[in-house]
């Protein structure tokens, strides 16, 4: 009996600790964030890294969804005699949900994993203590500029999937059937609003937050050499993919009661 | 009534007994003081009471067997790690009950040489060594250049300002991670294991070259090493840790006298 209890609650136990941590390394990133200097050298450096160097990533992403979407979307219309209604369609799919929640998931893997790498790296060769001992704070130097960074750039790479997206639609539509895209975006948006647009788009800013969170906290704490490098950039990608989607889970319920 | 005549008023009023100050921003009295030191990792004591005092313009050697909380030490005094209880007195001040604002100011005064040397490895050698200057002083760019290049000069590595981190051999790597420990001209230098995994021609060399740097930046040190050699080179006193204590303590001579049955099989082994 004592076994089993032991059990199921060692792992709830562990999660509630890592739960704990998170809190507690959020509230020194906070802290360290307040205080001058505000590092906008490395802030700018690491808005390029982020954001600049995952932008092909994310439009290729996007662009293979909107192909796709278009392709599938088509035949499925066609059947209920609503084909006019693709435009439409793939506009509202891919801005409500599709554009931000691809571009969660490639940037938590790329950029996760970048981040865990990388400060786990730092962490297990004594980079972060050196860091330390010369009197800078590496909660505002490594991670408050990622995390920020994280933020800025999601929405960004966002409506740069979302665009991709909506063009690549539209170059699979015109292939079957040729439209202009003057058209097609037309009757893409005909029944979107502004409102439809912002509140999908900048909830890929709380998905930032995550992504950057989870990417710094895992490689900062990494212990055990290599090894432990590998399981920070593993875990760092596993666990901000998990939350991102669980985000948009609570995030859609969110904006559906009070966007819409 | 004079200032400094107030601020000693005020002083002896608090009952309070701060170091003194010399016009140098230096402290007059003691370095570094440690007094009951304890440090546990779980149920493994490692250190167990530790009471050392470093003044003002000396090197002491920290020895001992690999495990008995060496570098454990030097991190304490730096403050990258807590002690379990004890006193840390940098200058007079008690870094254990320091904010980490007030620590951060501390550490500026001092120099930090880690096992392996922990340069930026995504940063060039010239970048390493401007990264405290970058942060810590309002030097020009052209002026950084120049304190750059001097304290390259200083430990031989002008000519590989633009080399990587990982382009550089362990000696070299040692003596960048040097200059950078000296880029804010420190009151106290720890140096973790100098010499450690380098041929004996590359550890004479660094062993020179702390002593030079000795003589010119008059700093306290504290050098953690296995390494006799370099010990009886660099230090005027030399501790000896074993089991969490200071089990001796003195000059290279008065540790070779001793009677101790450890210090002499650890001398023993080394020769």
């Amino acid at each position: 009996m004592r076994s089993t209890i032991t059990s199921v609650w060692s792992p709830i136990n562990r999660f509630l600790e890592w739960f704990g941590d998170l809190g507690l390394f959020g509230w020194q990133v906070v802290r360290a964030a307040a205080k001058r200097p505000f590092e906008g050298r490395e802030l700018l450096r690491q808005l390029d890294e982020i954001g600049s160097k995952s932008f092909p990533l994310v439009a290729l992403a996007g662009a293979a969804i909107g192909f796709v979407l278009a392709l599938e979307s088509r035949s499925s219309l066609a059947r209920f005699g609503a084909k006019s209604m693709l435009p439409a369609a793939l506009v509202y799919s891919i801005i409500h949900e599709t554009g931000p929640v691809v571009t969660g998931l490639v940037v938590s893997g790329r950029v996760g994993a970048g981040i865990g790498a990388e400060l786990g790296s730092m962490k297990v060769t004594e980079q972060i203590d050196a860091m330390e001992a010369s009197g800078v704070n590496p909660y505002k130097f490594l991670a408050f500029t990622r995390i920020v960074a994280c933020i800025l750039m999601l929405p960004l790479l966002t409506l740069a999937a979302d665009f991709c997206g909506v063009l690549f639609g539209w170059v699979a539509d015109t292939l079957v059937e040729p439209v202009s895209f003057h058209r097609f975006i037309n009757q893409g948006f005909v029944s979107a609003s502004f409102r439809d647009f912002l509140a999908p788009t900048f909830r890929t800013a709380v998905f930032g937050l995550i992504i950057g969170m989870i990417g710094c906290f895992q490689g900062m704490r990494t212990q055990g050499g290599t090894a432990g490098v590998g399981l920070s950039a593993t875990s760092s990608v596993v666990l901000s993919s998990l939350f991102v989607i669980l985000a948009d889970v609570i995030l859609v319920k969110f904006i559906l009661v009070f966007f819409s | 009534m004079h200032p400094e005549q107030e601020l000693l008023r005020a002083v002896e009023e608090s009952g309070a007994t701060p170091a003194i100050e010399s016009s140098s921003g230096k402290s007059d009295g003691p370095a570094v003081v440690l007094q009951g030191l304890h440090r546990s990792f779980g149920s493994q004591v490692v250190l167990d009471g530790i009471d050392l005092t470093v003044q003002s313009g000396e090197t002491l050697a920290v020895l001992g067997r690999s495990g008995t909380g060496k570098s454990v030490l030097l991190k304490l005094i730096i403050g990258l790690q807590k002690p379990d209880s004890g006193s840390i007195r940098i200058h007079g001040e008690e870094i254990t009950l320091l904010q980490l604002d007030a620590l951060n100011e501390l550490r500026k005064k001092m120099g930090f040489l880690f096992q392996h040397a922990a340069l930026y490895d995504s940063l060039t050698v010239e970048e390493n060594v401007a990264f405290p200057l970058k942060r810590h002083t309002k030097m020009t760019e052209s002026e950084q250049g120049d304190r750059v290049k001097e304290l390259l000069a200083g430990v031989g590595m002008e000519g590989d300002l633009q080399k990587m981190p990982s382009d550089l051999s362990g000696g070299m790597q040692k003596r960048v991670g040097l200059a950078r420990a000296l880029a804010l001209e420190p009151d106290i230098l720890l140096l973790d294991e100098p010499t450690a995994g380098l041929d004996p021609i590359t550890s004479t060399e660094i062993n020179e070259l702390i002593l030079k740097l000795q003589e010119e930046h008059d700093m306290a040190s504290i050098v953690v090493t296995h390494d006799l050699h370099s010990a009886k080179t660099i230090a005027d006193r030399v501790a000896l840790l074993h089991g969490g204590k200071v089990l001796i303590e003195g000059s290279f001579k008065e540790l070779e006298k001793s009677d101790d049955e450890f210090v002499s099989e650890f001398l023993k082994r080394d020769s």
